[in-house]
């Protein structure tokens, strides 16, 4: 088994905001974050998966196609976009750096030919990432 | 949802290495011109991971302005433009990143609000230090 990191980059505005909260609660919870007119963030993503080196090509995932799968199924949604307003499944969720990356990994799951997705990291900035690594207890 | 947040932090401080169990030949032979009487310092970088269940409502495992308090009062302003040597927590042992990195992951694993999984210490780009406190982290993850 080994692990293989491909990274991608987009950049994105958001905000945080519950609707069922009043905006003072709003403002004490998420602080700055909760500006509506949303601000913004060059997001690094950083995508793990194992597998075994296939022993003709030496590839686990053909880099190129993983690249392209990111670039398909992540980047042209995210990059350049307003992420709650325009990414369907922030609709119901807020996309904090945690939820990226669970969102992230459905939409990578199972997409991945030869090889199995092992983690989603996000970085929001160079001081702040989340990792997930599917469901677990 | 279990997600895993990690935070970076960032202090300056000045130490040096000398065990009063030495003599003055002996700490230099072991700790080099980490020795130097006079000292010297570092810009170190402390990440700390945290993990939990990603709140349904928030989307956060923790909320980063809580954590960041948290780290201003306990780390930053403790151990930012000090001489660790002077603190307590060296009183009795070296002033090492290893020794640094335990006393920091003693501090962070009172943050109420998550479980913390590891403390990583950068004390130089080449130098890095991880401790979890005897935790075995989940297969992958560290």
């Amino acid at each position: 088994m080994i692990f293989l990191t491909r990274k991608a980059e987009f950049s994105s505005a958001h905000f945080y905001w519950v609707d069922a909260w009043t905006e003072a609660e709003n403002l004490r919870v998420f602080g700055k974050c909760a500006n509506r007119n949303g601000h913004g963030h060059n997001y690094t993503l950083e995508v793990t998966v194992a597998g075994e080196v296939d022993p003709v090509s030496g590839f686990v995932v053909d880099l190129k196609q993983l690249k392209d799968i990111l670039e398909r199924e992540v980047v042209s949604i995210y990059d350049h976009r307003h992420l709650n307003l325009e990414v369907p499944e922030f609709r119901s969720s807020i996309p904090t750096t945690e939820n990226i990356a669970i969102a992230i990994w459905k939409r990578l799951d199972g997409k991945i030919p030869n090889a199995k997705l092992h983690r989603v990291r996000v970085y929001e900035m160079p001081d702040l990432f989340a990792d997930f690594y599917g469901e677990q207890k | 949802m279990k997600a895993y947040l990690s935070r970076r932090y960032h202090f300056s401080a000045s130490h040096r290495l000398h065990s009063e169990a030495y003599d003055d030949a002996r700490n230099r032979a072991v700790f080099g011109k980490c020795n130097n009487p006079h000292g010297h310092g570092h810009n170190y970088t402390v990440q700390v991971t945290y993990s939990g269940q990603v709140d349904p409502v928030t989307g956060m495992v923790c909320n980063l302005g809580d954590l960041d308090s948290f780290a201003r009062t306990n780390l930053l302003d403790r151990f930012d433009h000090t001489n660790l040597n002077t603190l307590p927590c060296f009183a009795n042992c070296v002033s090492t990143t290893e020794n640094l990195s335990m006393e920091i992951h003693r501090i962070f694993a009172g943050f109420p609000h998550a479980r913390l999984e590891r403390v990583h210490v950068e004390e130089t780009a080449n130098n890095s230090f991880d401790y979890a406190d005897g935790a075995t982290p989940a297969a992958g993850t560290l």
